[in-house]
């Protein structure tokens, strides 16, 4: 296949980014309502609420940290301003933040109150993104930038041709030498063997069984039924997905027919290298979307069967589906239109191909549908109880 | 047109990718070697619904995509819907 260029952000420590964000991030739930006023004093500025960051502690705490500063690290991300109640988690999340080199600077409430830190931190996001916005696109290799996937809303169609399109473009990115990331730890679960038969070496086959063993053994100690109406989900089943053994084969398709994958991360961790990296998540779509917006991944590839409509706020979600009736009913939602496929008019590496000229453009500056809709799903993965 | 397909050759349920009638004679296609294969629906089979391509008894595996996705728990004919009603997680039961 060709090497293909795009025209992304260069960032401080060469990583590509294809987005120009400055975030306004709330180190805690309390602290929103003041990144949602700096946003909406300073146009052109992004917060991103959440629900966490009080009390938590242990490995909970460590995810909590790598997702934030994985955020703000995020070469979509230019410049970024810190508020937390505290100081202290407060200037832990910059300083993990400036190690990328790009601008960000932090605020705390206590002993202050809203209205002044709102003001303080009004005058420092005016000033990032005036330099932000005067930030120019150059050329890079597409294989630079670090793509995830992960299907939502699934049905028999996305095992048939969403899925396996994305296969195909997975084979073709890492070949040239780039990064991509799959997850979603439960929904192998049936399929684990033929993802662990992806595996680089026995290392690396018996991590990714240990964190799927892990959280299999999660789901047999805390579920109360059989899962039907958790996984699959009721769209999965009106859709004629009947078990997880059969959703996890649709979904192991996004793996590609000659990748295999080259280590195991941690929820958030950014891979240590190019080529395919599997990540412990789960398989809510916003919650794992968010733990690779967190590693670094700059686009997002989401195949989907009866119609998921997630986004994310720093990492576009591209959408493609094979079901020709979600493809119309749902089209302000759907990137791609594959549905071809099934009536054997549009072959899979054909289908890759489309897919990639979607990337490209997309990476080019092009709105996704979850985009252009508004959708900004930041949704962190809390492991347990906060203390 | 294509009423069906298959994921492999080993597979014995069939996919619809129309709507599909009852008492439909279906073409369809094995997606591993592009062979035809063809078929007939006892009832209506939805798009992207599954559809039995034998009798099966309680406790048989169903077989998509040459892999076990789970077991019958009411008998099925030929032609007839595989779904939540008569095909269960051998996983999380």
């Amino acid at each position: 296949m060709e090497k293909r260029k795009i025209f992304g952000y260069r960032r401080e420590n060469g990583t590509v980014g294809v987005r120009n964000h400055v975030l306004i991030l709330p180190v805690d739930d309390i602290s929103n309502a003041a990144c949602e006023a700096v946003a909406n004093n300073i146009k052109g500025t992004m917060a991103i609420p959440h629900s966490y960051g009080r009390l938590q502690f242990g490995e909970d705490l460590d995810l909590f940290f790598r997702t934030m500063i994985g955020t703000g690290s995020n070469p979509n991300v230019a410049a970024v301003v810190v508020i937390g109640i505290e100081e202290g988690w407060t200037k832990k999340i910059v300083d993990g933040i400036a190690k990328t080199g790009k601008p960000v600077k932090g605020f705390s409430i206590e002993r202050k109150g809203d209205i002044k830190t709102i003001a303080e931190a009004s005058w420092a996001a005016k000033e990032f993104v005036q330099w932000a916005t005067e930030l120019q696109r150059v050329e890079c290799d597409l294989s630079e930038i670090y793509i995830s996937v992960k299907c939502g809303e699934s049905d028999t169609t996305s095992g048939l041709s969403a899925c396996p399109t994305v296969g195909n473009v997975v084979d073709k990115h890492c070949a040239l030498g780039g990064t991509a990331s799959f997850g979603e730890t439960t929904e192998m679960t049936g399929a684990e063997h033929v993802v662990a038969a992806k595996a680089a070496n026995e290392e690396v086959r018996k991590q990714f069984m240990a964190a799927f063993d892990d959280y299999a053994n999660l789901v047999m100690t805390q579920k109360k039924d059989d899962l039907s109406e958790s996984q699959p989900t009721k769209g999965n089943i009106a859709g004629g997905l009947s078990t997880i053994e059969e959703k996890a084969f649709g979904n192991v398709e996004k793996l590609g027919k000659k990748t295999q994958f080259v280590g195991c991360l941690q929820p958030a961790e950014a891979p240590k290298g190019p080529g395919f990296w599997y990540m412990d998540t789960s398989s809510a779509a916003a919650e794992a979307v968010t733990l690779w917006a967190a590693s670094g991944a700059v686009i997002h590839l989401f195949p989907t069967g009866q119609g998921n409509v997630i986004g994310n706020p720093i990492e576009p979600v591209i959408k493609l589906s094979g079901n020709p009736r979600t493809v119309v009913e749902m089209s302000e939602h759907i990137d791609l239109d594959v549905s071809k496929i099934l009536q054997g008019e549009m072959t899979l590496d054909e289908a890759g191909d489309l897919l990639i000229d979607c990337i490209v453009h997309t990476a080019n500056g092009r709105l996704t549908s979850a985009e252009a809709l508004g959708h900004r799903e930041f949704v962190m993965t809390k492991l347990y109880r906060s203390a | 047109m294509n009423h069906f397909l298959v994921h492999e050759a080993s597979d014995n349920v069939g996919v619809a990718v129309v709507d599909i009638a009852a008492g439909t004679n279906i073409n369809g296609r094995d997606l591993h070697n592009n062979a035809p294969v063809t078929a007939r629906t006892e009832e209506a089979i939805p798009l992207g619904h599954k559809f039995a391509l034998k009798d099966f008894a309680v406790g048989e595996d169903v077989i998509k995509y040459g892999n076990v996705i789970g077991k019958i728990v009411q008998p099925v004919k030929a032609g007839h819907l595989v779904h939540v009603h008569n095909l269960k997680t051998k996983r999380w039961a």
